[in-house]
């Protein structure tokens, strides 16, 4: 059986190139980066080369890079790291959980967090967040990129209503970086999450952008790395990965990439709107990034879909999952207006940049007829009614 | 038999591990599938329930050991979501059957509702050709009468057929129960033949969705969850001949036949002979007051036959551990049947299910009313 990945903003195959890179850092160039000796010394540089391209991939200073361990360590260490008991927060209501749950636990702290919520589209209006400010607003965060639905959100508005409110701006950028340009300059924000994995860097390794002068409070009490915001040795492989993956993320081979990818993802969504009747883009209208497809179908459980579709080759998902691997319907989803048969009917295709035109086409073999069969089976379908 | 693609419903537990390894040694397609049904965590803290009493419906456990057995045996494992419909089929009226003072069976509406339809439903559209499962019962076609029949198992002991009896004929043309021939002890020499690491697994007992098995605990709690009260249902205990020999708290803490707890010091003991809701009483009396010669069952499910014309004698199992006792059964009304026992029986309980056997072929059930 062929099988074909389009589940990238789950996570994505590390590259040749990325491997290639990182491959020495097992046991060639083995040393602790703190190191004094040669050994340290090899490893050391090899992370602050790194840095530099992450920095140059975010448009900063490498002094401005800690790496950490991923989106969600990202998340937490710029929340939970300028956020205090007595302050207030605002946030959205389709960010990812890793921003989401950590909000929650910010107002069991004794923090007051907004929720701005979205429209049809899934955009936040910046109007609502400078809506929400208060004396007390001292953070502000909010997803570039959606993880479900691709779409962009307005960050550069929001950076300037942050900056003229003088907040503090965090933007979690996991599902952004690699697929459009990052300017964190234009963008006017203070923090910026990324994660190596999701760019075809290693699971376990991730950036956090923190602008000079912000007063970071670090989360993992420890030795002095990281300039004392982010203790514990080094993941040298990991974060060698992610400076690989950057540099690839730069310039016009990755333009051409992303031209590529765009191009791919249109004809699978457009075919998809063509050869299945009741079906719609979710955030059809906004600006999204050129791999994601959140794709409803009317009238479809899109839990069997995803495993009719996995049993046939097809890696695609729905929304979120929960801890046991079962489906919730997305919060992104009902947020934007869906009604809960309409987000549970809901796919997410996700490209990267492994997946080729023959990948596409016989993706493209099978959602129709696998969406036709589940209609077919399907208690509530009712052809009469949906063509009516 | 021909090779098919069969989905299994695996619930972590020795017998449907057991199903998914014989049935992908027999060189079927197999795909496990596990319902997520009821959330554990969602009423820890609510009144009445700890914060780390955890049950064993749908614990992290059980899936974890569900999805172990599948990598094991070697076949694609999903857990399906259908809390919404096990809520509104299951749970909701297993509350409202206690607070009309009945004593209702879950697993019976599970089967009905959840099993067969919702995942049976899942299991086509993902390309099954059928639905197995880890229950000790028969399922075979009968040429003669061109109806699928429902039997019980060879292991007497774990015979399951009184929580199937609601089984439609295209329900069971699509079901396989391939440990029907087996005996328990055989199906866990199966599993570890296997390499199942749960062959030893205990047996699940109790209403998966009421840990500790406190229905009292569980209807407060979910009650409370809900944002409602436990609506006041105390009342007078009365005699079969209507005296008022004392009140009670609520009907809910009664069940037919109970004799303990009712806080009444007599001469000789005294048994719940019967719940009547709307009056919120509870009627006690003596011990051969609570036997009856009639029954009449509602919402009827007819398996071995399409109809009932004229009465017919069979077996009655008035719940899961009675024996069965002889009787005639015929129509007595629209979806309705009358049962007349041969001998009186103990204990005839509103909410439990009257299940009709001819011999080892479940003729048919429905709920007493």
């Amino acid at each position: 059986m062929r099988r074909v990945y389009l589940d990238n903003n789950a996570t994505t195959p590390v590259l040749p190139e990325i491997l290639a890179a990182m491959q020495p850092f097992f046991g060639e160039h083995f040393g602790n980066a703190s190191s004094i000796h040669h050994h340290g010394q090899e490893t050391r540089a090899a992370v602050e080369h790194a840095r530099e391209s992450v920095a140059a991939l975010l448009g900063c200073k490498a002094s401005e890079i800690v790496f950490t361990s991923g989106g969600t360590e990202g998340d937490n260490l710029a929340i939970f790291g300028v956020a205090a008991a007595g302050e207030h927060v605002i946030t959205s209501t389709i960010e990812h959980h890793a921003v989401l749950n950590s909000s929650k636990h910010l107002q069991s702290l004794g923090c007051e967090v907004t929720y701005v919520p979205v429209d049809g589209r899934g955009l936040i209006n910046p109007d609502d967040v400078r809506r929400s400010l208060r004396p007390n607003t001292r953070l502000i965060t909010v997803m570039m990129a959606n993880n479900e639905t691709g779409v962009l959100q307005p960050v550069e508005e929001i950076g300037k209503v942050a900056a003229e409110a003088d907040v503090y701006f965090h933007t979690d950028a996991v599902q952004a970086a690699g697929k459009v340009a990052i300017d964190v300059q234009r963008i006017g924000c203070d923090l910026l999450s990324i994660s190596g994995h999701k760019m075809h860097a290693p699971q376990g390794a991730g950036a956090l952008y923190v602008r000079k002068g912000t007063g970071l409070r670090p989360m993992l009490h420890g030795g002095s790395h990281e300039r004392s915001r982010r203790a514990g040795t080094e993941n040298v492989p990991g974060i060698v990965g992610l400076g690989k993956a950057a540099e690839m993320a730069r310039g016009a081979f990755a333009r051409d990439d992303l031209d590529r990818m765009s191009a791919l993802r249109d004809r699978l969504e457009q075919t998809v709107l063509r050869e299945v009747e009741s079906a719609a883009v979710n955030g059809q209208g906004a600006p999204r990034v050129p791999n994601t497809s959140s794709i409803r179908f009317d009238c479809i459980e899109g839990e069997a879909l995803v495993i009719a579709l996995d049993l046939k080759g097809l890696a695609v998902s729905t929304g979120a999952a929960c801890s046991s691997g079962a489906i919730e319907p997305s919060h992104v989803l009902t947020a934007m207006g869906l009604n809960p048969h309409q987000a549970r009917g809901s796919i997410r295709f996700s490209l990267g940049k492994q997946n080729s035109t023959e990948d596409i086409e016989s993706a493209l073999r099978l959602i129709p007829q696998t969406v036709a069969r589940l209609r077919e089976l399907s208690p509530v379908y009712n052809k009469a009614a949906l063509s009516s | 038999m021909t090779k098919m693609t069969i989905a299994v419903a695996m619930s972590g537990g020795v017998d449907s591990s057991t199903v998914a390894a014989m049935l992908r040694a027999e060189g079927h397609e197999v795909v496990g599938l596990t319902m997520q049904l009821w959330n554990q965590r969602r009423l820890a803290g609510h009144e009445g329930i700890p914060e780390a009493v955890q049950g064993r419906c749908c614990s992290l456990d059980d899936v974890y050991d569900a999805r172990r057995v599948a990598e094991t045996i070697g076949i694609p494992y999903y857990v399906v979501n259908h809390e919404e419909r096990f809520e509104r089929d299951v749970v909701r009226p297993f509350v409202e059957q206690y607070l009309s003072g009945r004593t209702p069976i879950p697993c019976s509406l599970c089967n009905n509702h959840l099993k067969f339809d919702q995942l049976l439903v899942v299991a086509q559209q993902i390309g099954a050709d059928a639905l197995a499962t880890g229950h000790y019962a028969r399922v075979e076609f009968d040429p003669g009468s061109g109806r699928w029949l429902l039997k019980r198992p060879v292991d007497r002991s774990k015979d399951q057929t009184y929580f199937l009896f609601g089984l439609a004929q295209d329900q069971l043309s699509r079901t396989l129960f391939p440990l029907g021939g087996m005996l328990k002890p055989e199906v866990r020499e199966l599993a570890r033949q296997h390499g199942l690491a749960l062959a030893q697994k205990p047996d699940s007992q109790e209403i998966c969705f009421v840990p500790g098995g406190d229905y009292k605990k569980f209807l407060d709690a979910y009650l409370s969850e809900q944002g409602e009260s436990l609506p006041d249902t105390a009342g007078e205990l009365v005699t079969t001949d209507g005296r008022v020999v004392g009140e009670h708290d609520g009907i809910h803490n009664f069940t037919v036949g109970q004799r303990k707890g009712l806080g009444l010091a007599t001469g000789s003991p005294l048994y719940v002979i019967q719940i009547k809701g709307d009056a919120r009483q509870v009627v006690v009396g003596q011990q051969e007051e609570l036997y009856t010669r009639e029954l009449r069952a509602q919402r009827i499910n007819l398996i071995s036959v399409p109809h009932l014309c004229e009465p017919m004698q069979v077996t009655v199992k008035i719940r899961h551990r009675h024996e069965g006792a002889k009787a005639v059964i015929e129509k007595s009304g629209n979806d309705e049947i009358l049962v007349s026992f041969d001998e009186p029986q103990r204990a005839v309980t509103p909410g439990q299910a009257a299940v009709f056997y001819d011999a080892d072929v479940v003729v048919g059930g429905g709920w007493i009313v």
